[in-house]
């Protein structure tokens, strides 16, 4: 009974596919005007489908009740675009010219090597990916400050979580395009009155680098900061004062004891940091769209430009699973060096 | 001492871009080009920039193009975080209950299999998954919609919701479950009726939390709205480029555009900080 619904279930599901495609090749006149039926179709089909579930596996169907929907979800959403990516990555396909797309096989991979602008992207992300190390110096600093016997804790926490709350769009022009604008901006003439002539903060490459990374710091600081205090807090207080006892100074107390207790936090820390460096965008597309001459540009941001300066979905598609290939290795290899490593540490 | 002053500079780093604009949006041309820092004392603050988006005191009564065009903006905004982080949040309790309750098996796919797969969608990069929808979107009439955002944003927000309600839910003892069951509850009577008050707590954190990352996605909004649909950061961004020296009205529209999480920060920081900490320092 439940398995003959879903099995009808997917019958009709096939049945409006197939007139929806022969529709759009022109084989048939009969179908729809756009593709939205076919996704009320999925959708009735995962309700019979669930529905089938229960019907055919009783105790057990309830159960995976729970999960269904969530899956049939980002199966939905994730892994059909993502394949469907794939094939447009193998498609030469420009929205704005008359020919529509045509399969182009691995030319996108092949011009991928050799656009200099893609290259300079991925090794501006080595940059923004390795500059995590200085926003977690820097948190660790603010954890073990608020962590300290002070008054006021609570108000400090809530200002130093401000940062995160906000849109990097905003903060693009509230630090970016006024508070470090060339004429007015206060901290150019800040930057003045200390003896700099020339406080351009987005014309040299490496400067220009240095303000996008430190405006992406600021709003990501207090994460990595929050995270790092929950550790510190977790942390049993005899072991530093048996440090203390010892005769364990600050410096060295830090060294032995605080640091290694909280290197599994630190390395779970970094590594979610890491991955959200890895899609930073908005601040660049916004202050500086890759400016001055690609010298701040992430991939993301690159990417975004070729689809809306040349409407180029095929290629830019390419380029995009290409990086995901590359972040997916990547990962991969410091999950592994990371759980080595702090196996032999500890 | 040290300690303080230190304490003190970070947060002057972090209130002074916020203390900046909120000044700015009320002051004139010259006092942006002298760089006047303190209201009342080196300038007399005006309701400059608030007038040119219609929503100072003397012009909220007329009507104002550029007020409804923030309105609307404003509303986009608010229905499409709000619509996906409550998506989010029952599609990822239910997966969250299941996997922390029940054991699944999919084929080769054991429980923690399942959630490793749900928390991989973190590592999708947006542009990944940007032109091909912006493909699908076209064929299925749902570009441009409030609607094509909220299913992605909710897959923004998925993963991390599961996360903070499996860590929920695996706090709350199986034991209550089990009475329920002798009770003769069913599995879901006892999901809903005994087990889903108790996580009310982690539901907050979870939905505060996404209701931040969604209100400020710019990335798919800016490639997936034109008119209709178009959020308040696809707002913000498109009038940074075009102003000029106007200073004062970016300045308060970049306001209104952070207040609603400034709010939130301040008065939820418990449920943020216990949202974000899920799962550190075990």
């Amino acid at each position: 009974m439940g398995r003959a619904l879903i099995v009808l279930a997917s019958l009709g599901g096939a049945l409006i596919l197939l007139v929806q495609i022969l529709h759009t090749t022109g084989t048939i006149a009969a179908g729809f005007a756009d593709w939205r039926p076919v996704l009320y179709a999925y959708l009735v089909w995962t309700v019979a489908f669930a529905v089938g579930q229960v019907m055919a596996r009783g105790q057990r169907g309830l159960r995976a009740l729970f999960l269904l929907p969530a899956v049939l979800f980002t199966v939905a959403v994730v892994i059909f675009p993502t394949l469907f990516g794939f094939y447009i990555a193998s498609l030469d396909w420009n929205l704005s010219s008359f020919a529509g797309p045509h399969f182009n096989g691995l030319g996108n991979l092949i011009g991928l090597f050799n656009d200099s602008y893609y290259w300079n992207a991925l090794g501006n992300m080595l940059f923004y990916t390795t500059a995590v190390l200085g926003e977690y110096a820097i948190a660790f600093g603010l954890a073990l400050l608020l962590n300290a016997e002070i008054r006021g804790r609570k108000f400090f926490r809530v200002v130093f979580l401000l940062p995160l709350m906000l849109s990097p769009v905003a903060v693009s022009w509230m630090i970016g395009k006024s508070i470090m604008e060339y004429r007015f901006g206060p901290a150019a003439t800040l930057a003045r009155t200390l003896g700099w002539d020339n406080p351009a903060f987005f014309a040299s490459p490496w400067i220009a680098r240095f303000s996008i990374e430190a405006m992406d710091a600021w709003v990501s600081i207090p994460f990595i900061m929050i995270m790092l205090l929950a550790g510190l807090q977790a942390m049993p207080k005899e072991v530093l004062e048996a440090a203390k006892v010892d005769g364990a100074g600050g410096w060295q107390s830090f060294r032995h004891v605080t640091f290694p207790i909280m290197l599994p936090v630190s390395v779970t820390v970094l590594l979610i940091r890491m991955i959200f460096k890895l899609k930073l965008a908005d601040i660049v597309i916004n202050v500086t769209a890759g400016g001055p001459g690609g010298a701040t540009d992430t991939v993301s941001s690159f990417i975004y430009r070729v689809y809306r300066d040349r409407s180029n979905v095929g290629y830019g598609t390419g380029l995009a699973m290409f990086y995901l290939l590359m972040i997916i290795v990547l990962l991969t290899v410091l999950l592994r060096l990371s759980r080595r490593w702090t196996q032999k540490v500890a | 001492m040290l300690i303080y002053g230190a304490l003190l500079f970070w947060a002057f780093v972090c209130l002074f871009p916020i203390y900046w604009t909120v000044t700015t949006s009320f002051k004139s041309a010259i006092d942006v080009t002298q760089g006047h820092l303190v209201p009342w004392l080196d300038f007399q603050p005006d309701w400059k920039g608030w007038r040119s988006l219609g929503l100072s005191p003397d012009s909220i009564f007329e009507t104002s193009t550029a007020r409804a065009e923030f309105v609307s903006r404003f509303a986009n905004s608010i229905i499409t975080s709000v619509g996906a982080s409550l998506l989010a949040l029952v599609l990822g309790s239910l997966a969250a209950y299941g996997l922390s309750r029940f054991r699944y098996k999919f084929g080769w796919m054991r429980n923690d299999d399942i959630l490793f797969f749900f928390m991989s969608q973190l590592i999708l990069p947006p542009v990944v998954l940007a032109l091909p929808f912006l493909v699908l979107y076209k064929a299925l009439s749902l570009l441009d919609t409030r609607l094509g955002l909220i299913l992605l944003y909710t897959l923004t927000a998925l993963p991390i919701v599961i996360w903070i309600m499996r860590d929920q839910f695996n706090a709350i003892p199986v034991e209550l479950d089990e009475a329920a069951f002798v009770d003769g509850l069913s599995v879901w009577g006892a999901f809903l009726r005994i087990v889903l008050p108790l996580a009310v707590p982690g539901m907050v954190a979870a939905f505060i939390l996404s209701l931040v990352l969604c209100w400020n996605e710019y990335f798919f909004a800016a490639l997936l709205t034109s008119t209709d649909a178009k959020t308040l950061p696809v707002m913000v961004a498109s009038q940074t480029g075009s102003q000029g020296i106007n200073w004062w009205s970016m300045a308060a529209l970049s306001t209104a555009a952070i207040a609603p999480l400034v709010i939130v920060g301040i008065l939820l920081e418990r449920y943020i900080v216990s949202g974000l900490t899920t799962g550190a320092g075990k």
